[in-house]
């Protein structure tokens, strides 16, 4: 069967590595290259990086690092971060990366989604979902990495981006990003019941339970953590060890 | 292992990927021999080995094939009648089935009896596409296949797609995978072989079936 899987998420700038970390073993913690090669070595699902680069000239060092983390790990890579575009969509994918997630684009022009589904194909096409609680069980759709209300519903747009083509959806919570008070578990798991596509619940991780919540409760198909693996508080192994005594299948091998 | 190694480049797939993994292995392994990644018939005319990439759409793929002049008659020469090991990966293994399904019918090589179909898994917690990391199960003939040296039943591979192949009869599967029902994972017939998922990000198992396909001499 499937199993669920765990995707560390690097933030870089610039073509560094932020908010991270620093592995003792690592000869340079702010290369993603080599915190790439350390999560590939320790059993991670997936990787994602999340380029939080603000000028666009200096974006392309992302192509770069894409392109020697492609070389190094050979496990899928979603990157995502200021894409806008089928020309943004084909460097990326030809520097490496195997899917894309779209965030503001796809909102502002859910078309986009379409157009790249189809160029591309869905299984390389993440529609990012950041949302905030606006009511009970009500969620909107904020853009321009959570700086911008839109007034969209996110179930809504969850749904329509689903139906557009994307293969994927990257829910996030907003209100609890960064909190490490676990996903919010209404938002994750009325997208997850919405749609037919897989979603990945990000958004809020602080211990390993949060991990299980977002499966079982969640009914997430993977899980995305980023502090809780870069400051080494939990190892990907003890990760997936503790999802697995909570009766979820988990790849260990 | 084989001179020179030509993965097929018709603007489809990550063949980027694809190369440098099949690079790592010949190197590791110091296997010697020569990866090419090209869009030329004669270099897939001239190779030992041939590995088809694809992502996307069964009938984009197939088109992107036929707009290069005489390439899919190429594949057909070395694949078939001169009967070099030809590796097909996710579409690229799809395509070497009679008939896809996605997005209206197309036609494919038509070296395995079958179809590639939507899945449909009848409980709807089961999500499409398929994505992820499935643990494989090997039949009798992928037991035996010199691909699936040093790779056992429940070892992990890489998936992503929402089309499968299924084939008219079981003779020739290597591997299947559950998700819901019993999805092809490889196939293997003579000196063709396809697997759905991906070799080249699946890690160690996929690695080692990059390594046993360049070292094939069937």
């Amino acid at each position: 069967m499937l199993k669920t899987r765990i995707i560390p998420c690097l933030d870089v700038k610039d073509g560094r590595v932020v908010k991270g970390v620093n592995f003792v073993d690592l000869v340079d913690a702010g290369d993603p290259v080599e915190q790439a090669r350390f999560y590939d070595a320790s059993g991670a699902d997936e990787l994602c990086f999340l380029d939080i680069t603000a000028s666009h000239e200096k974006r392309d060092t992302l192509f770069d690092v894409v392109a020697r983390t492609a070389e190094m790990c050979f496990m899928p890579l979603t990157v995502g971060g200021g894409v806008r575009s089928a020309a943004d969509v084909r460097k990326l994918l030809l520097a490496g990366a195997d899917k894309i997630a779209i965030n503001t684009a796809a909102v502002t022009n859910p078309e986009l989604i379409a157009e790249l589904a189809e160029k591309f194909g869905s299984q390389c096409i993440t529609v990012a979902v950041d949302a905030k609680a606006v009511g009970p069980d009500r969620w909107e759709i904020f853009i321009h990495g959570g700086r911008t209300p839109t007034g969209i519903d996110a179930i809504q747009f969850a749904k329509q981006a689903a139906s557009l083509g994307a293969g994927e959806l990257l829910v996030t919570s907003m209100d609890r990003d960064g909190t490490r008070a676990g996903f919010d578990l209404s938002l994750t798991r009325s997208i997850a019941d919405a749609v037919p596509v897989p979603i990945i619940a990000s958004g809020g991780v602080g211990g390993l339970d949060h991990l299980v919540d977002g499966v079982i409760k969640g009914h997430a198909s993977a899980v995305l953590a980023a502090s809780i693996f870069h400051f080494g508080t939990h190892s990907v192994a003890e990760a997936k060890a503790h999802m697995a005594r909570a009766g979820i299948a988990v790849r260990e091998e | 292992m084989a001179q020179t190694v030509c993965v097929i480049d018709y603007g489809s797939g990550n063949l980027r990927s694809v190369a440098k993994s099949l690079e790592r292995v010949a190197a590791e392994a110091d296997l010697g021999g020569r990866i090419v990644v090209s869009g030329q018939t004669k270099d897939v005319l001239a190779a030992d080995h041939v590995v088809l990439p694809g992502v996307g759409a069964f009938g984009d793929c197939y088109a992107g094939l036929s707009a290069i002049d005489g390439m899919v008659e190429a594949i057909t020469e070395v694949a078939i009648n001169k009967a070099r090991p030809f590796l097909g990966i996710c579409v690229g293994m799809q395509l070497m089935a009679e008939i896809g399904l996605e997005h209206g019918r197309h036609t494919g090589f038509g070296w395995f009896e079958g179809q590639v179909e939507p899945i449909k898994p009848r409980d709807p917690a089961l999500k499409v596409p398929h994505m992820g990391w499935n643990a494989l199960e090997l039949t009798g003939q992928g037991q035996g296949h010199p691909l699936f040296a040093g790779i056992k039943a429940g070892d992990h591979a890489y998936f992503v797609h929402s089309y499968h192949m299924a084939l008219a009869s079981d003779r020739d599967l290597l591997a299947q995978v559950h998700h819901g029902a019993a999805l092809t994972a490889a196939i293997g017939r003579d000196t063709l072989v396809g697997v759905q998922f991906h070799p080249e990000k699946s890690q160690k198992t996929g690695l080692k079936l990059l390594h046993n396909f360049l070292e094939w001499q069937p």
